[in-house]
């Protein structure tokens, strides 16, 4: 059964356990509020969402209503913004005039509503209640208790979602506030997101304080890489520069949660680029080079091999248009060889969002036709094959050779190998003993998608260009198929994805329909 | 076109009229020197009006520091994005940051003065009446904060000497 109701003259049906701001908000209503989270409990603190209700004398609270047959809400009548105006004056009090340099400012909830219902003239003559400034709260979270309004938001999500009860309201009246327990830090996995819904500037990041103001930051949708999950985000960028990630909504795989480690994995980004192409010179040394001339270098180095001595190593870092021409390249154009896709050492993994496997695309991978992650023993195997001279030449993808080797083993194997193509966007420890390099753009400089632990695909946007001479590593692999024979043509990434969608079970779908929400074959009918 | 008369197309009339006004100015200029609008520069020093947007500075607290909280609402409101602020945590809570560097390009400014409107502070202003801004290299016009706060000079056409001002 659902509740037929009327907010605004607008007539809404609604859920029958929802409250009226959630049947607002379902029906595109918003209503102000600071301590309502559609993650969190209801507290009802904070007084913001008030709404008038035909029938009542008093204004109630919209986030503690349910709905009911036949209510009539009005949500922006006289009467609603003139008590909206007294709780801003109420929470402004003892707030400080901190905008210029509090790092909310400009996405900061008491802004916002203040220049929609404030009183712009302010009747406060006493001396303002004085708090503790720049709190250490934990390993990335700092507080400021003269700009916190006591939503208790952060304290919720500490007890409900992480069940990790570091915080708690110490004190009452104007004293009251928000602190850790004593001996505890905030350090859980997750306790960045306390800085995500604080409404206003009590919690700041430590890695993002004062780093930009928000109003030059652009948003780009995204999916975190960091781990099998995906986590929706969205990638906050300005000027080729990535300076923060958040967690974007998403029912199905994160709610509106993202874990820390992937919250911070935006920095290596920005660290140890490979941008520019490079390939062995006369010398005999690595030399960047023209994109063509290294794939050329490349090629030949494949050309007229048995197809039996060229092996490739891959990371299921890539997205499904990269693993999918991958697949292709190395079943159609170099038929025989071998394909081992190594998953690297397994991470945290919890019953919340963390997963082991710490590969954004493990799964769509196989969907493309890649094999299932390899164990230790394949890479054993792999690298006896190069020491007994039945494999000459090792293309590697995204992986850390080094780390997948062993140090001394790769040492050795990069002696016997008769050349390395090692492609990727991060130079990892073991590139500067390839043949040829060719650069790969990261996630955040292109399109794409990735299919999750659950089989959802996910699509990634291009924020801003790839640096240097970086390009989609579906990109490289057409080119590359080109020269070796193959004729080949996808002029953008849509392209792969329509013979994706075309051939692989489960992924017919148009790019377009994938969506910001991503798709599951299953929950389509 | 209107036609001219007789006395017009002479021309003489018109010429000796404009010769007076000349005439007159001169000895007005050589007997009366204090209304002489023409000025000596750079020889003598020119008149700058209180209002005038020069070179920008930087202006300091009590205590010597300065007074910028690098808000970057200067650097938000500037028209040319000249304005460059690296902020940094203050060691007083209470100033919560302050600029680690603050380097304006003087080459790309427009000398608009938004930068001044912009300042909750009074940090930054524009009233040191300086408008010759030379110097041999593009790289000496990006002033950086100890020059924008008056402890260093500007370096100018023989590399590191100040000019006279
Ligand atoms: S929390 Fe919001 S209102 Fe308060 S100082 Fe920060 S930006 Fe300003
Ligand atoms: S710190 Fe932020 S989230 Fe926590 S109670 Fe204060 S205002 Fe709310
Ligand atoms: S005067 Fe105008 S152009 Fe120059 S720094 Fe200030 S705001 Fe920018
Ligand atoms: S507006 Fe004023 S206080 Fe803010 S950064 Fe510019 S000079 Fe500093
Ligand atoms: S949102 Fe309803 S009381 Fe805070």
């Amino acid at each position: 059964m659902a509740k037929k109701l009327t907010i605004d003259g607008k007539e809404i049906t609604a859920r029958d356990d929802a409250t009226i701001i959630q049947a607002a908000h379902e029906a595109g209503i918003v209503i102000p509020h600071y301590c309502y989270h559609p993650k969190l409990s209801v507290a009802g603190n904070c007084r913001m969402c008030l709404i008038e209700l035909e029938g009542r004398p008093k204004l109630e609270i919209s986030c503690n209503t349910p709905v009911a047959d036949d209510m009539v809400v009005y949500t922006n009548s006289p009467k609603v913004v003139e008590g909206r105006r007294g709780v801003l004056e109420f929470l402004l009090i003892n707030h400080p005039l901190d905008c210029p340099i509090c790092d909310q400012a400009g996405e900061c909830g008491l802004q916002d509503y203040y220049m929609s219902y404030g009183l712009y003239q302010s009747r406060f003559q006493e001396e303002k209640v004085h708090g503790r400034k720049v709190v250490d709260f934990g390993p990335d979270v700092v507080f400021d208790s003269e700009r916190c309004i006591l939503c208790t938001r952060c304290v919720r999500f500490c007890d409900e979602v992480t069940h990790t009860n570091e915080l708690g309201i110490f004190e009452r009246g104007d004293t009251a506030q928000i602190a850790t327990f004593p001996g505890k830090q905030l350090d859980n996995p997750y306790a960045g997101n306390t800085v995500d819904i604080c409404p206003v500037g009590a919690l700041t990041s430590k890695d993002f304080r004062f780093k930009i103001r928000v109003w030059f930051l652009q948003e780009t949708p995204s999916v975190c890489p960091g781990c099998a999950r995906g986590c929706n985000t969205s990638v906050h960028h300005h000027d080729g520069r990535v300076y923060r990630l958040k967690p974007r909504r998403n029912d199905e795989v994160n709610d509106t949660w993202m874990c820390d480690a992937g919250r911070f994995g935006y920095k290596s980004l920005h660290e140890n680029r490979l941008l520019q192409a490079a390939m062995r010179n006369d010398e005999g040394e690595l030399a960047s080079a023209p994109m063509q001339e290294a794939l050329a270098s490349a090629a030949d180095l494949l050309r007229d091999r048995d197809p039996a001595a060229i092996a490739v190593l891959a990371a299921p870092q890539g997205t499904n248009e990269d693993c999918y021409l991958l697949a292709r390249l190395t079943a159609e154009v170099l038929p025989g060889c071998q394909v081992v896709v190594t998953a690297g050492e397994p991470g945290d993994e919890d019953d919340f969002l963390l997963r082991a496997d710490k590969n954004p695309n493990t799964r769509g991978a196989q969907d493309m036709g890649l094999p299932a992650p390899a164990s230790p023993d394949a890479l054993a195997d792999m690298a006896a094959a190069i020491e007994a001279g039945n494999i000459e030449v090792l293309v590697a993808v995204d992986v850390d050779l080094k780390a997948a080797f062993g140090a001394e083993t790769f040492a050795r194997l990069a002696e016997n190998l008769g050349g390395l193509i090692v492609q990727g966007s991060t130079a990892h420890p073991g590139c500067e003993a390839a043949q040829v390099l060719l650069p790969s753009a990261a996630y955040v400089e292109r399109h794409g998608t990735f299919t999750n632990f659950q089989g959802r695909i996910q699509r990634i946007n291009a924020a801003f260009a790839p640096p240097g001479a970086s390009q989609p590593a579906w990109r490289i692999y057409r080119r590359l198929a080109n020269l070796l024979g193959a004729d080949w043509n996808y002029p953008n990434h849509e392209a792969v994805w329509a013979d994706i969608a075309d051939t692989v079970p489960g992924y017919g779908v148009d790019y377009a329909a994938i969506g910001d929400q991503g798709y599951h074959a299953s929950s389509e009918s | 076109m209107r036609k001219l008369t007789f006395w017009q197309r002479l021309y003489l009339p018109e010429i000796l009229r404009g010769m007076l006004v000349t005439t007159r100015h001169f000895w007005i200029n050589v007997l009366r020197q204090r209304h002489t609008i023409t000025q000596q520069y750079p020889e003598m020093p020119t008149f700058v009006s209180e209002r005038y947007r020069g070179r920008h500075r930087l202006t300091r607290k009590e205590d010597g520091s300065p007074r910028c909280t690098a808000c970057m609402l200067c650097a938000t409101s500037c028209p040319a994005l000249c304005i460059h602020i690296v902020a940094a945590e203050h060691s007083d809570p209470m100033v919560e940051k302050h600029p680690a560097s603050f380097t304006i390009d003087e080459l790309r400014c427009v000398f608009c003065g938004l930068c001044v409107e912009a300042c909750p502070c009074d940090a930054i202003r524009m009233d040191t009446g300086i408008f010759a801004l030379a110097a041999e290299k593009r790289e000496n016009f990006i002033y950086p904060r100890e020059l924008l706060l008056g402890d260093a000079v500007p370096k100018n056409i023989a590399e590191g000497k100040a000019p006279a001002q």
